[in-house]
Order: C-alpha cells, then structure tokens, then sequence
C-alpha cells in the first residue's frame, strides 16, 4: 500500500473546479454531478489523466421512467485508493446516444455492451456494440420500466392472492402459450432467418489485427463450449486460430442470464438477499454482504459489534472456499484431473458445514439482514471455526502447497502465460487477484475500508507479473491473509445482540442512490441500489467481477497456444451466474 | 450377484448354487444398466457445483457406478440438467439430448430445472426443462444437497429395474425422431408450434393478454 496521504476532492470543489463540464446532482439524497453527453469524453480525460481516477468501476444504466430521461452513471475511483468519483449523464428515451468510453477505459466494453442490450443506450465509437446478454434479434430492451415480460404479473412485489376464492391462479395459464414466450403482432415465424453466429465471427475476424508475413497460412475459427468441461459453465468463447496459436478471440455469455436485476427491481429490498446468493453462487456471504452494505448506506443504519465480528468471519471463509475451489479447477484445466480438487473440496465441505450450522444452508445462505444477521452462531459453531482456522487449515495449506507451488508441471505451464500488464489491467477495470496480481495493490478492503476491515492487521498480497502462475501464487497467498484475519476475529469475537432494531419483512428504504462495494474474492463486488422510497428498489445493479474481469481475456490469451486459452480461463475464475447475472 | 437378481422362479439344486445363476434377460439387462449410468459433465448453474460435491470424496456417487462423468453426450446415458434453464440455453440442451445415444435419461436437478423456480418470471429463463425434453425425475431443493441428489439418482435405478425389454422405446419398430431444436427469434419458438405462433401474431386486433410488450396506460 501507498502511504502518502490521499487528496480528496470535497464534491463541491469539483463542480466549482470545472463549472463548464460538471453541476452536481442537486435531487436529495442523490450524489455525482451531471454533464452533458457531448463533453463526457473530454472530462473523463481529465478526470483519468489530471484527477488521477484511473479505474473506471461501474457504467451502468437507469431508467427514470416515465420521465423521457435514461440516465448512465459512471463510478471512478483511484487505484491509490480513496472515495470515488460519480458522474452522470442523462438522455431522452428515444435514440439515446451517449458517447462510449471504451478509447479512455477499455473497461467499460462489456459493461457498455450491457446497456445497450438491456435499455437499448447506443454508445457512439463503440469498437463492437452487439448484445451481449441476450441474443441479436430479441424483441425489445428488457431492462427499461416499460418492458414487460410474458409472465408479467405485477408492477411490484408482493403480489396480491395468488389463491383467489382457494383456486390457484398460475401465471402460464394466462398465457396462450403456457409458456414464457410472447412474439410482436405481426411477426411470422416462418420467415425468421435471424439468430446465427456470424455477428459473433464477424466481429471476431474484424478484431484480428494481420501480421504482415510471406507463409501464407488459413485461419481457423472454433467454438469453446458453451458446453465444455473446461469453461466452469456455461460459456462460450469464439476463439480465431492460426496454426495453434490464438489470435483472435470474442467470449459469448448469456447462456445463464436469469435477468437477476429485472427481477432484483420487482423485489422487495429483503427478497433480493437470497437473489444474490446466486450471483456468485459459491460466495453467496461475501454477495449477501455487498447488498446488504448498499442499502445500509440508503437507510443510514450501522449492525451492532458481534453482527460486524461475525460478518468479517463469514466473509472471509467465504473467501477461504472461493480461493481453494478456483486453485483445485486450475489445476483441473491444467490436466491434473480432479485429484487436487478432492483435497480442495475437502476443506470447502468443512466451511460449507459451518455455513449450514449458522444459515441453514450449504450454498445459498441468505444470512445477512440490513442491520445485522438472520440469527447468531448456533452453539458449537464457534468452537469449530476456532480449530479450523488456528489448527487445520493452516496445516492442509502447507500441505497443499508442498505439493502445488513448486510443481514443474505447474511451472512449466503457468509462467509467463496469459500476461496483462498493470495498465492493461487498470484499464480492463480488472478486479480482485487479476488485478493484484499484476502489480497494483488496490483491495477494497485497504483502499476504502468498509465494515470493520480497519481494525485487523493483515497484508494485501501483491505479485508483479500478471501472469496465470502469479494469479494462482496470489490466491494461495490471500487464503493465508484471511486466516489471519480470521485468526484475530476469534479471539476478538465480542458478544451482544446481532441485529440492530426490529427484525423487519418490509423495510422502507429511503428515496436517494447508494453505491455499496466489497472485495469479494474474485474481486470488486459493487452494489448500486437506487430507492424512490418504496418497497422495492427503484434499480438495482449489480457490479459483477467476474464479468469485468472478463474484459481483458481475449488480450490475455492472444498468441497463447490454444490449450492455453482453457488454463487463462481458469486462471481469471469466473462463476457464470455472476457473469451473466 | 444379489439374490434380488437370480431369483426367476426356479430352483437351482444346492450342489450347483455357486455355480449357476438362472435370471431374466431383463433382469440382468437392467442390472447391468442400472449400476453403470454414466452422467453426462454438464453443469448449468448453482446445481452443477453441489452435482460436483456429490462426485468427490464425501458423498462420492462412485459408489453407485456413476463415477464416469462424460463430456461428450455420444458416451453418457443421464443428462443431469443442473441449473437453470435459459432461452438462449435450450437449443444447446436439446441438441445434446438428440445426440446422446439411446437408452437416456434425463434427471431436472433442483427448483430451476424443474419449474423455472426462483426465476421463473424472468424474461430469459424457461420454466422447466420439461418444456422441451422428457425428465425421467425431478429433484427439489435449491440446490438440492448431494443427499438429495444420490436420492434422485438411487429413484432413477429403481425406474430402470421396472422397465422391460419388450416395452422399451429403443427396441420399438420406429426410429425415434429427435426432438425439434428450438429457435431464437424474437423471443424462443417452438417449431412444433409455428402455426399457433401465426395465429396468436396475426389475430385481428385481439385484446392482448396479460404480460404483453405493450406499453402501460
């Protein structure tokens, strides 16, 4: 970590600094400042090259129907660390365009892409603006208020009787087709010829970049998955082959997209816990922590001691099996099938038994509430947590490490393969160990504490050359921060209520926006929830890092072999209901 | 052999018992399928991880002859569809159910397979996989523990017991025709079904039904 002190830039300095570009956000409860589309390029110049706010973490969209206004909001922050930067800029419904920033941050590709598909933003100077989510030819922008789907019920959550008179009523009874399918008037499907995969391979073949050479030789296209035993999910990558060697590459998600923030918006601010246990379905606590932040932050709410000691623990077990999972699939894609991966699940099934204990489930947890917990460790629990992590785990870690770390296989495979330098990987807007592990020490943990992080010594673990071994090395070392950390909340762990004020179904969320992040351990999990003082969120956007980090895989694996391609894959870790949400 | 299996009805002389079984083809037939049903490695979503849970060491569904997870469908007898099934998912899925050879089985693991579960109102998601292909047995839970799922598959041998040879669909006189891949148009369509589609989008000025794309008042 830098230890020169960080310059903070008080919001109404900058408005007052650049009176010709920004003029704050004056709705109550809302923060960032607003510029006008054509002037966004030029700020964001400043803002990366002057303001130092070099790490583009959010774009996303809003709809403020049935105001004629889609808004984009950006968050920026510093790499040294520090608070962030907001902006906004709004744009009427019809034809929006807004400019893209992919030539400044090339981070914003995907998240661009996004918005596109899901509220129809044309980002003007886009390198490659398709769907991303759903498929070319999809009727409709799903993501905008005015969009319903075909099992549409009820603007909000809770629906009225579902049993009126004691007759269940089922939503695919009133549709004709009994289906979850609805088509515009007038289509006929019988002269349908849309829906093939040259959009994907045109774009790949325009991204080539020829090398100008006398051995005339033919380029290849093949498709890893979206079924492939390596792509850990349902993911696809279009991969432009010459010879063996990769260059060219285009990933193609979707293929899990169950419209999570769709959903997310019907939900009341309590129901979507459990959604995002299924974000990252293998951290669903770190996830439950994030959400559970945001919307902390609206109602201006703070959990009491034991509920903030417990939740550091959970969070970092939680980071403890993400780790161990993505090491053993590593070495899965590696050809070490399935061996390292027993004694990897073999640790998790001892933290999945304590999640079980505490929430009364393995995976999806649902065990964080807005002030607090679902309930208290059951007795037993903390006892186990103890011998866990000051006896056994520390000692499987030496274990696993004897046999990994020095491994000439390994070795042989993993250096100096899939590299993304430091720029690259700030500019990717990569998250987590991608980004760690080539060379930036940014953790959100350090860099903007949240929780109660400030009070623990521990390290954040740095390697320098970017590549598939270093991001493997950094994970080890992260579980060995975490048991450090978990080592201090044992024996600090207080004891006091866990929730604070009522336990509450319906809570009323405050109108305003919020902007909740945590370092999850594949990296920067953010939450924007906006409230207009309902129920329900307003909008509700999920920062997702594995589908950032994404981003800067086809610079990762260019000219890698393409057995490669399936290790780089693994060293990035996604978990597809992340990805596509 | 377990004396479930030899025990047709006849009785073999006590001198020869260690050396000769008498059964029904069919018995053994199912025996023998029954305890080597190869899964097809092929995880969706949340599913798929406690379906890997349950092939390591703690729950270890070896013990049941499944161990031999295939990735390529010619090779496996079970789909196991492990998570939520999506649009733009399903023409994958029903191509790899028409290319697994007979005799198959199709297990919906968890709530999202089975029905669409916690997402079934999203506009990507299709409400059951049984939309589409056949499911042999439906798991709940979400997800559903390993426990869960070894009950599945332990529920799917004893189907197999109760088939026969006779009435299989594999040994019938008729090809079996593979099942129509979907289609995504503007939302997914069923090829079966284009007429019905034809009508529903050219019916005059019908009143439209709820959860249509038109705009609120």
């Amino acid at each position: 970590m830098t230890e020169q002190p960080i310059v903070e830039s008080p919001a109404a300095d900058l408005s007052a600094q650049y009176p010709d570009f920004l003029t704050p956000d004056s709705r109550p409860n809302f923060h960032g400042f607003v510029l006008a589309p054509e002037r966004l390029l030029e700020f964001l110049k400043i803002a990366r090259d002057e303001l130092g706010y070099d790490y583009l973490s959010s774009v996303t969209g809003v709809d403020d129907y049935p105001e004629d206004r889609l808004e984009v909001v950006y968050h920026l922050y510093r790499t040294t660390g520090g608070p962030g930067l907001e902006l906004k800029v709004f744009t009427g419904r019809q034809d929006p365009v807004v400019p893209s920033a992919v030539p400044l941050y090339p981070g914003a590709d995907f998240q661009e892409r996004e918005i596109w598909d899901m509220y129809g933003i044309h980002f003007s100077g886009h390198p490659d603006l398709r769907r991303i989510l759903m498929w070319e030819g999809f009727a409709g922008f799903p993501m905008r208020k005015d969009w319903k789907e075909a099992y549409f019920e009820e603007e909000v959550k809770p629906f009225k009787n579902r049993w009126p008179g004691g007759r269940a009523v089922r939503v695919e009874d009133s549709n004709p087709f009994g289906n979850n399918v609805e088509y515009p008037a007038g289509f006929d499907p019988s002269q349908w010829t849309g829906e093939s995969d040259d959009p994907v391979y045109d774009a790949l073949r325009r991204s080539i970049i020829e090398e100008k050479s006398d051995l005339k030789t033919d380029q290849l296209i093949v498709n890893l998955g979206p079924q492939h035993p390596s792509t850990h999910g349902v993911f696809r990558m279009a991969v432009a082959l010459d010879g063996e060697t990769v260059i060219g590459l285009k990933p193609v998600m979707g293929y899990m997209h169950r419209n999570h923030e769709k959903i997310g918006e019907r939900n009341t601010f309590l129901a979507n816990m459990p959604f995002t246990d299924r974000l990252d379905y293998i951290t669903s606590m770190s996830n439950n922590f994030g959400y559970a932040l945001a919307v902390e932050k609206l109602m201006g709410i703070q959990p009491p001691e034991r509920a903030e000691y417990i939740r550091v623990m959970m969070a970092e077990l939680t980071r403890i099996n993400s780790h161990l999972i993505s090491t053993g699939f590593l070495l899965n894609d590696l050809g070490a099938f399935f061996t390292p991966v027993l004694y990897a699940l073999e640790e998790r099934e001892f933290i999945l038994d304590i999640f079980e204990a505490t929430a009364g489930s393995r995976m999806m947890c649902n065990y964080f509430r807005f002030g607090g917990l679902a309930r208290d460790l059951p007795a037993g629990v903390f006892d186990e947590v103890k011998k866990f992590v000051t006896d056994r785990l520390p000692r499987k870690m030496e274990e696993l490490e004897t046999y990994l770390v020095k491994n000439e296989i390994i070795r042989a495979r993993c250096e100096g393969v899939g590299v993304l330098t430091t720029e690259q990987a700030i500019g990717f807007s990569a998250a987590g160990p991608i980004l760690r592990s080539s060379g930036v020490p940014y953790d959100v943990r350090r860099a903007d504490p949240y929780s109660i992080y400030d009070r623990f010594a521990f390290d954040i673990p740095v390697r320098m050359n970017g590549d598939v071994y270093d991001r493997f090395l950094l994970r080890l070392d992260e579980i060995h921060q975490s048991i450090r950390i978990l080592q201090q909340v044992v024996k600090q762990m207080p004891e006091g209520p866990i929730q604070t004020g009522k336990p509450q179904y319906t809570v009323r969320v405050p109108a305003g926006e919020a902007y909740g992040r945590v370092e999850g351990p594949k990296g920067e999990l953010g939450f924007y929830v906006v409230s207009n003082g309902k129920q329900n969120p307003w909008r509700y956007h999920v920062r997702a890092p594995s589908f950032i980090n994404l981003t800067g895989l086809a610079q990762m694996s260019l000219g890698q072999k393409v057995a490669d391609v399936v290790i780089v894959l693994g060293s990035v870790d996604i978990v597809l209901g992340e990805v596509d949400r | 052999m377990s004396d479930e299996l030899s025990s047709p009805g006849y009785d073999v002389p006590p001198e020869m018992q260690s050396h000769v079984t008498i059964t029904r083809l069919d018995k053994i037939y199912n025996w023998s399928r029954r305890n080597s049903l190869w899964p097809m490695m092929f995880g969706l979503a949340c599913c798929a991880i406690e379906m890997i849970c349950t092939a390591a060491s703690r729950y270890d569904f070896s013990r049941f002859g499944m161990e031999v997870m295939r990735p390529s469908p010619r090779q496996s007898d079970v789909m196991i569809v492990s998570g939520t099934v999506t649009k733009k998912m399903v023409p994958q899925i029903v191509r790899l159910y028409n290319q697994m050879p007979e005799p198959k089985y199709v297990i919906a693991m968890g709530a999202c397979a089975s029905g669409g579960g916690p997402f079934k109102e999203g506009y990507n998601v299709v409400s059951g996989v049984d939309k589409f292909v056949p499911v042999d047995v439906y798991i709940p839970g979400c997800p559903p523990t390993p426990q869960a799922l070894l009950h599945g598959l332990i529920t799917l041998q004893k189907k197999i017991d109760r088939e026969s040879l006779s009435g299989v669909r594999w040994y019938q006189k008729a090809p079996i025709e593979p099942i129509p891949v979907p289609v995504l148009g503007p939302d997914l369509m069923d090829p079966r079904r284009y007429d019905q589609i034809f009508e529903y989008t050219h019916a005059p000025a019908s009143p439209q039904p709820e959860g249509s794309a038109e705009t609120p008042a």
